[in-house]
């Protein structure tokens, strides 16, 4: 009988191999009709949505204010002037700029975009990994997505998007904001590029040692290296707080790497994205230390 | 500042799908841990413990405090420590290193994440035997501190860090969700809060709200804002409600009972208080504590671990004091179906031992998670927050009961808001529960939310909220969490489609051998 048990056990082997095999198999077919899946459904609510939005944006348009726009757009796209008019929770159609790119995560993407008119901020937009690598500053693409409002931060959630063949590119020339620091008119310019010149840094909290510090990991100082940064800078007696968002800038930038080396009382121009959360929060790009 | 928590989430989401898919392919198996006869201590050891804190400094350096007294006890270990302010984080890193057989030594977790790790072979180190080891399990004789009896560890909390017959982590810190209310707009709107909070009360206060002057500000507060219900963690408000009513989730082997009659009801239930304007949620509109902190919101439901955050004299504050209002502060329970039996999840953190190819490393490790247990760690842990500590060693201590005697003496350590939301949870361990964990319980527990938000989207969007509508929900959020693509995770049969022609031919060619190895033991029986 050993010739049969050695058949068996070869069989059992052949049987534990083609299972394996098969598993593979059967998980490949199954991601792949759950993606085909997913897709058409994608499909069919763009489509919807494209619809839908068309109707939406004829009548929006009625109250554009092209004449006052240095823009143009694609009919049924919506000016920025129609953008800050549209309510919250209402579909937006845009054709935007990127002017940074934040993330990319499981196909969906944050990135800052601006045109000749304002910024609009993408969160969560759906995008391949493929498409995110082509959303190079100054690309030009058309949104559709929802006008929302997070803590003050006003973007366009539940976006997808498509290139704009053909477009021009786009790359918005930064605002100084200085002035209007700690003004009401400062979140007109909400999350647009723009800078900040000649401000002082500030203490941004102590070291364990309780000394003073001119930044921060994290908002309290409860981070590690990589964490956000968060560092305080003056201006006419005021104080304001600066961050350097981890997923825009990472502990590899330069901007990382120059808020790390910020001394208390040295005066810096700053450049970035005009975040908002609970009140102003720039996200910073660029620190230039103009006097010691 | 607390910004940017969605990209956190995100990765969770994300890197549980993507463990569904790949059970952790590629991870390094290694050898099934015993427990040494001795440890080491002429050898030198370091290891990584990777902690999650509330973006609370406090909490890191009662962490690092910990390390330098556990160092001090074992000279021959050393711990790096390793910071995250988020879950998310640190599971998405552990499936990565798991890959690359680079997992930290000890690390914070929820049972629901090492359900994933443990797709690995002899990933995470089942802690039976080290728990009960003579020597260096709890309160072991050669152990160098005061370390707590498995009996001093609330047996609630440890169970919940069992999965199938073992114990794979130990319980760090536990907290549940409460409600705090703004109990000076709850009563200027001429009600009085019941001894217990119904869903029927919260709806009604809620509604009543909603009441607007003709300048468009609303009577109860004089502002342009008011949403006078807002639910920070989604899957938290869908799992209690279907608990309380006894409906369906998922059985504990996994099969998912999520889409079911009562949970359409509900979302139904819901969606009409969203269309008034008197429900919303925190990924929709912001943070509970920064509404009601400007009286904003009435009702802020939120961890007991984030109550430093809640009530005008919060210690913790990311709105401008000018935006602050002034009001009394109530912390209660959440709302209930069922007032006599009331329920409420268990939450918080654990700690969990990786294995390694040294069983002398992962004694170390295991000796430090037991010092988290020590009194010292707990009490100034649970202090930070609304926390408890999870042995009754550390609960029924002096130092703890002094600490919770003090409720209210200053708006900082002794912050009333904090002690009586660690109270709640001490007073109701009882009637605390906890969701069965298997690989794809995370998934689920983000679809049971994501049904909440998506309602929540379409009424804020002026779409149809109907059965038919939240049947085509079930369907899209059964894709989106991939719910029907593990066998664990499934309640349906899941249609792969025709087999592959080879895998046709190779089965087949299968059963022919099998036929035939009958045949041939049939005929040597007979000639023999």
């Amino acid at each position: 009988m050993k010739k049969p048990i050695a058949l068996m056990v070869t069989l059992s082997m052949a049987l534990a191999f083609s299972g394996s095999v098969m598993a593979e198999e059967t998980t490949e077919t199954a991601s792949e009709a759950v993606t085909e899946a997913g897709t058409e459904a994608a499909e069919t609510e763009a489509a919807e949505t494209e619809a839908a939005s068309e109707e939406e944006t004829e009548s929006a348009s009625e109250a554009q204010t092209e004449s006052e726009s240095q823009e143009e757009k694609s009919e049924g796209v919506m000016y920025y002037a129609d953008y800050v008019a549209a309510d919250i929770d209402t579909e937006v159609v845009i054709e935007t700029y990127v002017q940074a790119k934040q993330s990319w995560w499981e196909d969906q993407a944050t990135v800052y975009t601006q045109d000749r008119d304002g910024a609009y901020f993408l969160y969560n937009m759906a995008c391949s990994e493929e498409d995110y690598e082509k959303l190079v500053p100054g690309t030009k693409i058309k949104v559709t997505g929802y006008k929302s409002e997070w803590s003050g931060e006003v973007e366009i959630i539940d976006a997808t998007f498509e290139f704009v063949e053909d477009g021009d590119e786009y790359i918005a020339p930064i605002t100084d904001v200085t002035d209007l620091l700690g003004t009401d008119e400062l979140i007109d310019h909400q999350n647009q590029y723009v800078e900040f010149k000649g401000l002082t840094v500030e203490a941004a909290g102590q070291d364990a040692d309780g000394n003073d510090v001119a930044f921060l990991y994290n908002w309290d100082g409860s981070g590690t290296d990589g964490d956000d940064l968060y560092f305080n800078a003056s201006l006419n007696g005021e104080t304001y707080t600066f961050t350097v968002e981890s997923y825009l800038c990472d502990n590899t930038t330069d901007v990382y790497a120059a808020v790390k080396e910020l001394e208390i009382g040295q005066t810096v121009d700053l450049e970035g994205f005009l975040y908002w959360y609970e009140g102003v929060n720039p996200h910073i790009t660029s620190v230039t230390v103009v006097e010691e | 500042m607390r910004s940017f928590w969605k990209a956190g989430a995100l990765a969770l989401t994300a890197a549980a799908s993507l463990c569904l898919f790949t059970g952790c392919h590629g991870a390094r198996e290694t050898t099934a841990f015993s427990v040494p006869e001795e440890f080491d201590t002429s050898k030198d050891y370091e290891i990584t413990f990777w902690a999650k804190n509330d973006t609370n400094i406090t909490q890191t350096e009662i962490y690092k405090q910990a390390i330098e007294d556990f160092q001090e006890l074992y000279p021959n270990i050393t711990v790096n420590l390793r910071l995250y302010t988020d879950y998310g984080d640190i599971y998405n890193d552990v499936i990565t290193n798991i890959s690359t057989g680079t997992t930290p030594n000890v690390c914070i977790t929820y049972p629901d994440h090492i359900a994933t790790y443990m797709t690995g072979q002899n990933t995470v180190v089942p802690l039976d035997e080290l728990m009960s080891d003579e020597k260096y399990g709890l309160g072991g004789s050669q152990v160098n501190f005061d370390s707590p009896a498995a009996d001093e560890i609330i047996p609630q909390f440890l169970e919940e860090c069992s999965l199938n017959g073992h114990y794979y982590a130990l319980p760090y810190m536990r907290s549940t969700e409460a409600c705090y209310i703004n109990k000076t707009y709850v009563e200027a709107l001429g009600y009085t809060l019941p001894e217990t909070l119904t869903w029927d009360f919260i709806w009604e206060v809620s509604e009543a709200a909603t009441a607007m002057n003709e300048d468009g500000t609303y009577q109860v507060n004089g502002q342009d804002v008011m949403i006078p219900f807002i639910y920070k963690s989604t899957d938290n408000m869908m799992i209690q409600m279907l608990r309380q009513l006894g409906a369906g989730y998922s059985t504990d082997s996994g099969e998912i009972q999520l889409f079911n009659d009562t949970t359409t009801e509900l979302l139904n239930t819901i969606a009409a208080h969203v269309k008034t304007g008197a429900f919303s949620t925190f990924k929709i509109s912001g943070y509970p504590a920064n509404f009601l902190n400007a009286g904003q919101c009435i009702f802020a439901i939120d961890s007991t671990a984030g109550a430093t955050w809640m009530g005008t004299n919060a210690p913790l504050s990311d709105i401008s004091e000018d935006s602050l209002v002034d009001f009394e502060t109530e912390v209660m329970m959440i709302p209930q179906f069922d007032p006599d039996n009331p329920q409420m999840i268990s939450q918080g953190p654990s700690v969990c031992v990786f294995n390694k190819t040294d069983p002398q490393e992962v004694l170390a490790s295991w000796l430090f998670a037991q010092y988290l247990l020590t009194n010292d760690v707990q009490i100034a842990y649970a202090r930070t927050e609304g926390y408890i500590p999870v042995t009754t060693k550390a609960q029924e201590s002096d130092a703890y009961q002094d600490y919770l005697s003090r409720e209210g003496e200053d708006n900082n350590a002794y912050y009333d808001v904090k002690i009586k939301a660690s109270k709640l949870l001490l007073d109701n361990i009882g009637n605390t529960f906890t969701t069965p964990v298997f690989n794809g319980s995370t998934s689920l527990r983000d679809a049971a939310g994501q049904l909440i938000e998506d309602v929540t989207k379409a009424v804020r969007r002026k779409q149809e909220v109907s059965d038919e509508s939240i049947q085509a929900l079930y369907s899209d959020v059964t894709d989106l969490y991939h719910l029907n693509e593990t066998g664990a995770a499934s309640s349906g049969k899941t249609e792969f489609g025709p087999l592959p022609s080879t895998a046709v031919i190779l089965l087949a060619s299968l059963a022919a051998a099998w036929v035939f190895i009958g045949l041939y033991a049939v005929i040597t029986r007979g000639r023999s």
